[in-house]
Parts: C-alpha cells; sequence; structure tokens
C-alpha cells in the first residue's frame, strides 16, 4: 500500500475495484465504512453485489475481466473534460503523449459495450474521483488474479497520476495483500529474481555483498516462479522440492496438474502445523509450530513490521521452522545458520535490506514501523512516494494500455463465468477449516447463482450441482442470489473437499506470474436423483 | 486550531474543546459521573438517564454524555436531588432484571453491578415496583456468544456498534414499550441474519445480555499480531497454563485500535486443533530400509502431526527429530543447483522467510525459490 491503512479514514473519496474488502480485510472495510460516515464518497466497481455496494454513491457492475476497459473509459473521461492535474503531471510524470493515443483509441460508447456499464455512469465516476483533493484507490486479487493482471495494475496507476492522487496522506494506490505476511515473504527475498529488500539477482554488486556476508556464491540466474516450478518439475527438470508452509494442492489454479507435477518429484518435504493435502503427497513431513508458539514479525499490507510473540510452548513435538531450517542447514555443514533467536535473524537482515535498516525489536516493541526504514533515527515512512517514484528517472510513467479479453472466453458448451471470491469466515484452506465453530458457520462449498440462470437450469436453493470446466467438475451446494450478476456464477476455495481450483484456469498474467483465478468458463449440470416422481408413482404432482 | 472555552464542573475550573460533551470535559478533569449507554468512540445517544447533570439557569436535568459545553457554563454532577432521580431510574432499569448475580457470568465486569453498589437502591421501593423478570428464550444459534434478552437493559450499544463501527446494522430495537428488545431483522437468530460473528458487540455490552459462549479467564497475556490476513491487526493472547483462552484487540495498535474481525477474534482455536502434526513423518518405502533405519510404524492415517513424519510404501511412519533432519539433509545434498525448488510461505515470519531464502540459496545454490499468493 502507498498509505497506511488509519489514512483512509480521512480520505476524500474511496475508489474500491476488485476487492471484497468486508469480507477480505474486515477491519479496512471498517475503516472505508468511517471514511463514508467522515463524509468520504464511496465508489465500488465490482461485478458482484458486495456488501460496499449498499453504502456506495457509485457502483460500476462491470463483466468480470473487462477492468482495463473500464479504467481507461474512466481515464479519458479525465481527459477531455479537464479534470487533469496538469501541474502534477508536469513536474512528475512522464509518457503522457502515448497513453492519451491509447485512451483515446477507443471511445466510451465501446467501453459501454464491453463493460456492460452505461457510459453516463462511468463518467460520474471519473468526475467524481478526480474533482476530490483526497482519493485513495483500493484493489484487491480482483485486479490481480487475471491473465492481464498487469495492465490492471497499471489502467489503476495511470487514474492516480492523471488526477495527482498520489503521494499524499489519504491519496494513493493501495493494493489490499491478502494473507498475513505475503508482504513479508516478498521484502525478504522469498522470490525467485530479488534478493531481501528487492535486490536484483542479476546485479553483480549485490550478489557480491551477500556472498561477502553469507559467505558463499550465488547463483546468477533469476529462478522459477511459483507456476513453472511445477511445470519443471512435471517435466522432470525440477526433481526434488521443499514447501514451507503451503498447500499448492488446493490453493493452486489447476490443481490435478499440480497433483501430477508432485508425482513426478523425487523428493517432497513439506513442512507445516497440518497434514495438509499437499503433505498427504510428501515424502517427508515435518511439524511446525504456528504464530502463537514462535517469535519474530509480521510485515503487514501498509509495510508495518509488527513483533509476534511466543505465547504457548509447541505443541506437541513441533518445533518453529526457523529452527528446522537451521537445523537441515547446519547439518549440510553450511555456516551462518547458527542462530539462537529471530531477533538475531533480524539483525543479520538490517545489515543486508536496506528499507529494514532500521527495524530493532526494540523499536518494534510497541507499535511496529512501516518501511522504507533505513536508519535507527528513522521514524518510518507511512506514505510513499511524496517527492519521487521508484522508477530510475523518479518521474512517474504512464502506461499506455489497451483492453484484452480474459484468456478464457465462455462458449455454447461452457456459457457460464466462474470467479473465486473468499469467505468472511475463512480464510484460504487450512487454518481456520480447523476451528470447528468458523465451520459451523459456513461449513461447505457454496456457489452463488443468479435467480434467471437458476430458474434456465431448473436449478433450486440448495440442490447439488456439478460445476464443470474444460480442466475439471466438482460438486457444491447452489445458492441462489441475486450478488452474483446473471452469466456468472462464483465460488471460495477453502473447501479441500470441493477443489474450486480443479476448474480455474492457469494461463499467466505474462509478467506477474498470477494464474487467472477469477474468470473461467464452466457449465452447470443438475446431480439428477431418479427420485419418485421419475418413476412414476410418486408425489402426484405432475 | 480547535477553540477551547471554560466551564466549571463541581466549582472547579475546567477547559474543554469547542464541542466536546459535559462527560468528556468532566472526564479529563478526572471528575466522575456515571454511565450506563455511553460508549466512548459511538455516537451518544442519552437513552439511560444516569449520566443527568444539572447545569445552572437551566430548569431540567441534562444528560452529560449528550450536552455539549458552553463558555461559563456551571454543571453539578452530584447533589441530594440528582441522586435521587438516579436511584429511582436505576431502580427502573433494575425492576424487571433477573438479578441472580450470584450465577451471572459477568459478575465482577457487569457496569450494572457496578452501579448498583455505588448508587444504591432502596429497596421497598424496589419491590413496589418490581415486575416479573421476563422470560424469553435465549438465542444460543452463534457458535461464539448468546444473546440472553432477559439481561438487556436496552442501552443500544450493540446496536450502534454494529452501525457504527462494523457497518454492518445486523441488529436493531424491536417492538415497542414493555416488549422493547434488541432484533435481528425479521427477529431470526442471530446465526440466520447478516451477523458476521465479529464479536464487537459482545466486548461492549456492559451486562451479560450478549456474552461469549465460553468464558475463561486467562492467567497472562501476550501481545502479539494476527494470523490471518495482510491488514495485521494487534491482539493480545489470552493464556492460562500452555492453552489460549481469549484473544482481545491491541486497543495501542494504529491499524486495528482494539477492534477485531471474526477471524481475528475467534480463529485462534486451530493452534489447539487435535489435527496438529505432532512427529516428523517419512514415507515408508520398503520394511527392509525401515528396519534398518530402526523406525517403528505407529502413525494411523487422519493422525494429528505435532512431529517430524516420514511417508513409507504410502504410508507415513514416525521419526524422530533427529532422523528427520538427517534424513532430509543427506537427501538434499544430492539435488544442489537448479534440479532444486522451494516454496516458502507467507504465513510465516520475515526471519524465517529470510532463513529459507538464505539456505535456498547459499546452500541449496539456485534460486527457485517463490511464495504461494503473489499479491
Ligand atoms: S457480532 Fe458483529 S456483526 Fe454481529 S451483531 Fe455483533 S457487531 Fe453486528
Ligand atoms: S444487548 Fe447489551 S449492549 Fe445491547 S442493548 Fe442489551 S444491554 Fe445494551
Ligand atoms: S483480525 Fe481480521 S482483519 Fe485483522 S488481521 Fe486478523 S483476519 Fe485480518
Ligand atoms: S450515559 Fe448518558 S444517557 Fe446513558
Amino acid at each position: 500500500m502507498t498509505n497506511a491503512i488509519s489514512e483512509i479514514g480521512e480520505t476524500g473519496c474511496v475508489f474500491v475495484i476488485g476487492s471484497h474488502t468486508a469480507a477480505a480485510h474486515p477491519i479496512i472495510g471498517r475503516q472505508i465504512n468511517r471514511a463514508v460516515r467522515n463524509g468520504a464518497k464511496l465508489i465500488v466497481a465490482d461485478p458482484r453485489e458486495i456488501a460496499l455496494c449498499r453504502m456506495a454513491d457509485i457502483w460500476l457492475r462491470h463483466r468480470s475481466g473487462t477492468d482495463v476497459a473500464l479504467l481507461n473509459a474512466m481515464a479519458r473521461v479525465i481527459i477531455e473534460e479537464k479534470h487533469l492535474n496538469t501541474s502534477f503531471m508536469k513536474e512528475r510524470c512522464e509518457g503522457f503523449e502515448a497513453f492519451e493515443v491509447a485512451v483515446m483509441a477507443s471511445d466510451l460508447s465501446l467501453a459501454e459495450k464491453v463493460t456492460g456499464v452505461p457510459a453516463e455512469k462511468i463518467a460520474e465516476a471519473a468526475r467524481m474521483y478526480a474533482s476530490v483533493s483526497s482519493a485513495t484507490i483500493l484493489y484487491a486479487m480482483g485486479i490481480t488474479q487475471h491473465s492481464h493482471g498487469t495492465d490492471n495494475v497499471k489502467a489503476v496507476a495511470n487514474l492516480a497520476l492523471l488526477t495527482g492522487h498520489i503521494g499524499n496522506p489519504s491519496t494513493g494506490v493501495n493494493p489490499l495483500r491478502g494473507q498475513n505476511n505475503v508482504q513479508g515473504a516478498c521484502d525478504m527475498g522469498a522470490l525467485p529474481d530479488v534478493l531481501p529488500g528487492y535486490q536484483k539477482v542479476q546485479d553483480p554488486e549485490i550478489r557480491k555483498q551477500f556472498e561477502k556476508a553469507w559467505g558463499c556464491r550465488l547463483n546468477r540466474s533469476p529462478g522459477l516462479t511459483l507456476t513453472e516450478i511445477f511445470e519443471a518439475a512435471h517435466s522432470g527438470k525440477v526433481k526434488a522440492l521443499y514447501i514451507m508452509g503451503e498447500n499448492p494442492a488446493v490453493t493452486e489454479a489447476d490443481t490435478s496438474f499440480i497433483e501430477e507435477a508432485i508425482s513426478h518429484l523425487e523428493l517432497l518435504v513439506v513442512q507445516d502445523i497440518f497434514l495438509t493435502e499437499t503433505a498427504q503427497l510428501a515424502d517427508v513431513v515435518l511439524p511446525a509450530a504456528s504464530f502463537a508458539e514462535k517469535d519474530g514479525t509480521f510485515t503487514n499490507t501498509e509495510r508495518r513490521v509488527q513483533r509476534v510473540r511466543k505465547a504457548i510452548e509447541p505443541v506437541g513435538n513441533s518445533r518453529p521452522d526457523w529452527m528446522i531450517i537451521c537445523d537441515i542447514a547446519q547439518n549440510m555443514g553450511a555456516k551462518g545458520f547458527d542462530f539462537d533467536s529471530p531477533e538475531q535473524i533480524m539483525e543479520e537482515i538490517r545489515t543486508l535490506t536496506p528499507i529494514y535498516g532500521g527495524i530493532t525489536y526494540e523499536r518494534i516493541d510497541k507499535v511496529g514501523l512501516q518501511w522504507p526504514c533505513p536508519d535507527t533515527e528513522h521514524p518510518g515512512t507511512p506514505y510513499l512516494y511524496p517527492e519521487r517514484f521508484t522508477t530510475p528517472s523518479g518521474r512517474g510513467q504512464f502506461s499506455p494500455i489497451s483492453y484484452t479479453p480474459p484468456a478464457e472466453m465462455t462458449s455454447h458448451e461452457y456459457p457460464l463465468i466462474l470467479t473465486t471470491r473468499r469467505s468472511m469466515f475463512h480464510y484460504h484452506s487450512t487454518l481456520s477449516r480447523k476451528v470447528a465453530e468458523l465451520n459451523d458457520l459456513r461449513g461447505e462449498e457454496q456457489v452463488e447463482i443468479n435467480p434467471v440462470d437458476a430458474a434456465a437450469l431448473e436449478i433450486e436453493d440448495g440442490e447439488t450441482v456439478k460445476v464443470i470446466s474444460r480442466r475439471g467438475a466438482v460438486q457444491a451446494k447452489a445458492k441462489i442470489s441475486r450478488i452474483t450478476p446473471p452469466g456468472v456464477v462464483s465460488m471460495t476455495f477453502h473447501y479441500p473437499e470441493t477443489r474450486t481450483n480443479v476448474l480455474t484456469h492457469a494461463a499467466l498474467d505474462p509478467i506477474a506470474k498470477i494464474p487467472e483465478f477469477k474468470v473461467c468458463a464452466v457449465k452447470i449440470e443438475r446431480e439428477i436423483e431418479y427420485g419418485a416422481e421419475y418413476l412414476g408413482w410418486g408425489t402426484g404432482k405432475d | 486550531m480547535t477553540n477551547h472555552v471554560s466551564l466549571t464542573i463541581n466549582g472547579v475550573n475546567v477547559k474543554a474543546p469547542e464541542g466536546a460533551t459535559i462527560l468528556e470535559a468532566a472526564q479529563s478533569a478526572g471528575i466522575y459521573i456515571p454511565t450506563l449507554c455511553y460508549c466512548p468512540g459511538l455516537t451518544s445517544e442519552g437513552t439511560c438517564r444516569i449520566c443527568l447533570v444539572k447545569v445552572e439557569n437551566k430548569k431540567k436535568l441534562h444528560p452529560a454524555c449528550r450536552t455539549p459545553v458552553k463558555e461559563g457554563m456551571k454543571v453539578i454532577t452530584d447533589d441530594a436531588e440528582i441522586e435521587q432521580v438516579r436511584r429511582v431510574t436505576l431502580e427502573l432499569i433494575l425492576s424487571d432484571h433477573d438479578f441472580n448475580c450470584l450465577l451471572c457470568p459477568k459478575s465482577g465486569t457487569c457496569r450494572l453491578q457496578a452501579l448498583v453498589n455505588r448508587i444504591g437502591f432502596d429497596e421497598q421501593r424496589l419491590n413496589r415496583l418490581n415486575r416479573v423478570a421476563k422470560d424469553l428464550p435465549i438465542d444460543t444459534s452463534n457458535p461464539f456468544f448468546d444473546f440472553n434478552p432477559n439481561k438487556c437493559i436496552q442501552c443500544g450499544i450493540c446496536i450502534r456498534t454494529c452501525r457504527e463501527i462494523v457497518g454492518v446494522h445486523a441488529i436493531d430495537m424491536a417492538y415497542r414499550g414493555y416488549d422493547l428488545k434488541v432484533s435481528t431483522f425479521g427477529d431470526k437468530p442471530f446465526k440466520e441474519s447478516v451477523c458476521v460473528s465479529c464479536g464487537e458487540c459482545v466486548e461492549r455490552c456492559p451486562v451479560a445480555a450478549l456474552i461469549p459462549r465460553k468464558i475463561e479467564y486467562p492467567t497472562r497475556e501476550v501481545k502479539t499480531t494476527c494470523a490471518y490476513c495482510g491488514v495485521g491487526c494487534g491482539l493480545y493472547l489470552g493464556v492460562r497454563g500452555n492453552t489460549i483462552v481469549k484473544v482481545r484487540g491491541d486497543s495501542e495498535n494504529p491499524v486495528n485500535r482494539g477492534e477485531l474481525c471474526i477471524r481475528g477474534r475467534f480463529g485462534y482455536k486451530f493452534v489447539h486443533s487435535p489435527d496438529r502434526l505432532s512427529s516428523p513423518l517419512v514415507r515408508a518405502y520398503d520394511p527392509l530400509e525401515r528396519v534398518a533405519h530402526g523406525i517403528d510404524e505407529t502413525v494411523k492415517p487422519g493422525k494429528a502431526l505435532t512431529a517430524p513424519l516420514v511417508k513409507r510404501e504410502g504410508k507415513f511412519v514416525e521419526v524422530n527429530w533427529e532422523q528427520a533432519i538427517k534424513y532430509v539433509a543427506s537427501t538434499l545434498v544430492h539435488y544442489k543447483g537448479d534440479h532444486f525448488a522451494a516454496i516458502s510461505s507467507a504465513k510465516c515470519t520475515n526471519e524465517e522467510n529470510y532463513l529459507f531464502q538464505k539456505f535456498v540459496r547459499a546452500v541449496m545454490e539456485t534460486n527457485n525459490i517463490d511464495h504461494c499468493a503473489r499479491l
């Protein structure tokens, strides 16, 4: 996020796109609520009628996967009606000319056709967003989990640059990160192309620094991304895989492919707190301790590094992940893994990761600090880019992009669009499902279907249906609801019993390599029970 | 800059920012005024009338929680007349309350109880007033908390919480007069309403009307960060022995300022799930090897994971940590370089992610590391 979470409540306009905030990030959802109560305007762009729509001044119900068309159309209105922040653009941005050409290439009536949103409504939203003095855009997986997710993100950034809505308190572009420490995992270099602190693996200077600190030689070529890892495992290039605390057999797109890939491995080591679906496929399973049983830090979506503290002893014979890694490394004769506490590890992180330079356990004892925090005097950074951007020139880059349809379109055979969503009650697949009371509230998968489609398919509320895509089929209970628009069905992926991701499409965004969870084509069939009435002696109904 | 006004409360000079209420002015000056339906962070509705105070030159008594301060105002918070009015007000609230305090889970932390102790009541008058305590059914549909309307004092705090803080508006006052009660839309059980079970209303209810299902008092609290989503709310884990029994929001944390959602407040229970892994496991490949490794086969499928495991012949056998670490280390040696890949976790700490990528890069000599959620 470019801003702090607490700044959302003070903003003049919140534009939420592709984020079911109230369910996925409830406390941020409450900040939006606070902003609206303080008089902020609220624009929501979502195909589904999420809870926020009720509060919204404008709800843009665009078709799934047409975000770029919608955002470009808004940009066009801003340019045409001269709501531009010209001084901001002159001082801080570049590349406007090419962008203008790209945006002007398609007009509003085309956007209306593509997105299904009336042109006047798009224009109204654009004016609303552009005319306030502070505005914040919030987006989440609804924007990134597409085969053209990177384009979506750029299209969002374009809007902010046009209006200068970035680089001030309560004003910015705020991706809401999903899992508790996905920000920290990225910061720490759990990525194939960067070392801790987003320092490029390919940069020889950077490598030299790390080689000196770690006392080893480093591989110069960037590694494989998650999806590429499974492809390489499938083709036999990767032979051994070590998974710490993840459950790709349920959470990744096209899970049957993942399982096949795993079966080709010579060695799979899984380290987790539960015997997950993935762990069941492993050769070795190492029991890890949960967040309540170890010390450390998490970094939240607003870049705040906060303490995690040990409250209880590890359950059973489990051990904290950091201890297990140290043990294995030391057993392999490696130097530099003789840590006694996570605090010592943070001290090493600090020396090698400039953005974490000023983060010490002592300083974050009470409230945490937001990076960049280069030294121990630095107070942390609540909002980013007050003066320059992190591009080489320091200027914000307009990106000329144009709308491309989702990788998988509906067809005669697969006429419905499936989009995945999150439930308020669960998170991903493992943790919350182990809480009996949460299962009691939402114990099984429900596929949301609009009454129009339900009527056409003669589906009744609560009946078990089969959802079929080009890749597989799963069963789930139908929930007839107007939340989902006609032509679209939606499911979560919290339930290993119903492997939604058997259906989803592994088409990757070419840059960010995120699978297209949000759009895939499916059909729905009834599970016909040949009950009494079909056999002719039933209820007397005809 | 906000302007300040000066007033006197019980003869003491007090300065307060313009727009503040008498209650806020008194509290900042350390002067106690009893309240019941007031809750910091919510709008004041002034329904309970416990906080009535006298303002000079005004005939009526004024609710301190709703009356804004004015320049030169002279306020009396306590005298015989006020005391009398408060007593009667309290007696009216008590008249249909089921005050079996000894058996009530809120006893000791109940704000009504505290007021009774402070203000007192006239037993005779109370007996005269006493109506039969209500005997409405208790709503136990929600797995985390119960709603006992018989203990409800209709302060409306829960309703304002749900509307103003949570933004869900699951509950409101329904019916009239004596039948007035807190109710979900259509008087449905909580579980079937739009309630998202965040527990914020339960946290703020002054009495035992909205009450957690299971109350256990922790012996110590540990400040930490929620492990569910990227918001990173601060919370306290309440621990008793080696078990987490309660979670409460950390009001010092700038992200959530004491609030939590359902997952943060109630989701901690996975920590004590019987499904936790309790031993390293190895997959059994062939019986001879098993004997050679001195591995005993004791694991039944579906067992809790709390020790390293190795899987054999499609089955897992439990091994001890030394065996497991040695097994992994000695096997991984053969896969150094790009034959190896690792997937790190967005659930693990920074330190663990750092260490894992260091292991992959420095020891396994490859950059094949990624984690699951790319946003
Ligand atoms: S638990 Fe939360 S959503 Fe439910 S009634 Fe209480 S405040 Fe509202
Ligand atoms: S349930 Fe509790 S908070 Fe709600 S009105 Fe009754 S006493 Fe007040
Ligand atoms: S309490 Fe809820 S919103 Fe806060 S971090 Fe935990 S899961 Fe996220
Ligand atoms: S606290 Fe003021 S009226 Fe209830």
